[in-house]
């Protein structure tokens, strides 16, 4: 009982005392400002090849990304599952909904088919969590990596619902309103608009009472549950959202590519979303878009750069783990913590009270 | 064992009676309606021994990655990058020499000094972070898969079985009666069954030394607690530079035998590094005795599984997986 109290009391001034300081960061920052009107005013800067190709593409990886960034960050859990259920979702959408492949698909609408493939996709991940959060740590990566490795394997063999190693082709896209959604400019917006909502609904989550809780449990499992916290039930919920969040940006990838295939889930693919979240940082949401943007860049142009250098264009993926290996040897915080080192490094002298980590 | 039989008296029945069945369904004559019913006798044995086979070969590689984990706890997920590059090692040495032994020899020794060079610069810097390691690892798989890939190119390759080797052996297991009532018996691959019974030995071998020798005794204690091994004045950072390599090396040794009877080619260091993950998740990480049931019972669920649900083959291997999870999370034979 009087354990009970004495949290509270330790914790309620705590929490009042920040409340203050912690409202949305962004709101304070020109430089969110400026990202945000460049992000809307894209079409008009870009055309199509950069539009869906570069900043679609990087938004949509950023979200799925984001996701295990929610995971990693907050709850201490490295799921590699994420491209997974991404990826599920995604075969979902083509089953439920209309495709090229007509013994396969159930030709719903599109209105019927994404909430279906979304549920689906988050009971697959919540499931796939609740196995995962039986063990920790490492254990949590080596589980998840089987059942990303799993799911490939399997979406190879079976012809019946996946159709093997071809997959779905010319899945059908959302025509409503008399708009094309699929078309560069209202595509790139849907795609800006779910990624924002992920990334403010991370940012939410990330300092409302559940957020902090989970925050909680990554750091003192133990004592979370000495408080009275259920510490699986925190984590289970926690996979649940990540899930939901993948999910979404699963559909915004069948409708980009308009077909999904086993190549879409590999192995290769989930370790991808990994090294993308690492490289852009994994303690605050804006890190997996980074990492996605970096990752993006690489992968389209480094076969002209290394040509126009004289090497083999085909050693991009040496390049992309070289430079994963670079940075996690040097920084444990991405991108980010190499751009908040080096701002400190300037500001030295001044003051050096800003130097613990910053959570969200 | 009698421990066992009394602390879990149904569990022991189930495994008894599920013994007897399978002895049975291997050494008696199946009934005509049996074979009606899911195939012939010769498909079953050959499914049976196909996965009892490459039961072994997982063997090979998954303790390798056991040992590693339990003694140093480093997660190596560049595990089954040192298997395909001991693969390519082995089939260079034996296309160029013809010597299939040689091969293993060499393929030990370069994937040990691969291990060692992993565990001097990259897991003694970051030694009990556990996460970077494995994120390390994760960075080094792509790096070694890429530069396979460069050296090697995307092909098939198949290391030559030795002539002494090649052609079936007959065992003395009758898969039917013809209708003169003369028995028939199991023909199978001797490259195989010499493999199988190669890595028994290895099996062996590895429990009589942790177990019998002094260095065993070592790495025993350095399982338990390592900071009071260290401080009772071995040197351990030389223990630990030995179970590496020779964990490494059994994963080169590893590629030698899956470059034999299956092939090589890039997308094998995935597959072999998920099977070398769920065997120690299904038998229990850092246990060897387990890593043996773990590749015996997925190797078993796989060739089963793939001749009598052939779409459905990697789901029962991923269901035995979560099955073990539920019911005991830290593996069958682990000793939490």
């Amino acid at each position: 009982m009087s354990l009970a109290h004495d949290a509270q009391i330790a914790v309620r001034p705590a929490a009042v005392s920040q409340r203050p300081t912690r409202t949305w960061p962004e709101v304070n920052n020109p430089a969110a400002w400026i990202v945000a009107a460049i992000l809307l005013i894209m079409p008009l800067i870009a055309n199509g090849f950069f539009l869906i190709e570069i900043f679609a593409s990087t938004l949509i990886l950023g979200t799925i990304a984001l996701s295990l960034m929610f995971l990693a960050g907050y709850g201490g859990m490295v799921s590699l599952m994420q491209l997974t259920i991404a990826g599920f979702s995604a075969y979902m959408v083509a089953v439920f909904g209309v495709s090229g492949n007509a013994n396969i698909s159930l030709g719903w609408p599109w209105w019927l088919a994404v909430p279906m493939a979304l549920a689906l996709a988050t009971a697959f991940g919540t499931l796939g969590g609740a196995l995962a959060v039986r063990t920790e740590g490492i254990y949590t990566i080596m589980i998840t990596l089987a059942i990303g490795a799993a799911f490939y394997y399997f979406t190879n063999q079976n012809w019946a619902i996946f159709n093997g190693h071809t997959g779905i082709n010319t899945v059908a896209t959302p025509h409503f309103w008399g708009v094309n959604w699929r078309a560069d400019i209202p595509f790139y917006y849907i795609v800006l608009a779910v990624a924002a909502l992920c990334y403010f609904a991370v940012e939410y989550l990330s300092r409302a009472p559940f957020g902090l809780a989970l925050q909680g449990v990554r750091d003192n499992p133990r004592r979370m549950a000495a408080l009275g916290f259920n510490v699986n039930a925190h984590r289970v919920a926690a996979y649940a959202f990540a899930s939901f969040v993948a999910a979404l940006a699963g559909v915004l990838q069948v409708w980009n590519y308009r077909q999904i295939s086993p190549g879409s889930v590999s192995v290769g693919a989930c370790i991808d979303v990994l090294i993308i979240a690492v490289v852009g940082g994994i303690t605050r949401p804006i890190g997996p878009f980074i990492g996605a943007l970096i990752f993006v860049l690489l992968r389209t142009f480094a076969l002209d750069f290394l040509v126009r250098l004289g090497l083999d264009g085909n050693r991009f993926r040496l390049l992309i783990g070289l430079g994963f290996l670079a940075i996690v040897f040097w920084s444990s915080d991405g991108v980010i913590g190499l751009w908040q080192r080096w701002r400190q490094r300037q500001r030295r002298g001044a003051d050096s009270t800003g130097g613990g980590r910053s959570h969200g | 064992m009698s421990r066992f039989v009394e602390r879990h008296p149904a569990w022991a029945l189930i495994s008894i009676i599920a013994v007897a069945v399978m002895l049975w369904l291997i050494f008696a004559v199946w009934p005509p309606g049996l074979e009606q019913a899911i195939g012939r006798k010769r498909v079953f044995l050959n499914a049976l021994f196909n996965g009892i086979t490459l039961g072994g070969l997982y063997f090979l590689v998954a303790s390798g990655f056991t040992l590693i984990f339990g003694l140093m706890r480093n997660v190596n997920l560049a595990h089954g990058s040192l298997y395909l590059f001991g693969g390519y090692v082995g089939y260079a040495i034996s296309s160029s020499t013809g010597s299939w032994i040689l091969s293993f020899i060499v393929a030990f020794i370069l994937t040990a000094l691969v291990g060692v060079l992993l565990q001097v610069i990259v897991f003694r810097r970051m030694e009990g972070q556990d996460l970077r390691q494995t994120m390390v690892t994760i960075g080094l798989s792509i790096v070694f898969a890429d530069l396979m890939l460069w050296a090697c190119g995307g092909d098939f390759y198949q290391i030559q079985t030795p002539n002494w080797l090649i052609g079936p052996v007959e065992l003395p297991l009758v898969t039917a009666i013809k209708s003169s009532g003369e028995p028939v018996y199991l023909r199978y691959p001797s490259v195989r069954l010499v493999i199988f019974a190669a890595s028994v030995v290895i099996g062996v071998a590895m429990w009589l030394a942790l177990n019998r020798t002094r260095i065993g005794m070592i790495v025993r204690a350095g399982v338990d607690d390592r900071d009071i091994l260290a401080a009772t004045g071995v040197r351990i950072q030389l223990v630990f530079v030995a179970v590496f390599a020779f964990g490494a090396g059994l994963a080169g040794i590893a590629g030698v035998v899956g470059g034999t009877f299956q092939s090589l080619s890039p997308g094998e260091d995935i597959r072999f590094l998920l099977a070398s993950l769920v065997v120690v998740i299904v038998g229990g990480m850092g246990s060897i005795p387990g890593a043996a049931l773990g590749a015996l019972i997925i190797g078993l669920a796989e060739q089963l599984g793939s001749v009598y649900i052939p779409t459905y083959a990697i789901v029962v291997t991923f269901l035995i997986m979560v099955l073990v999870l539920a019911i005991r999370p830290q593996g069958l034979l682990a000793r939490r």
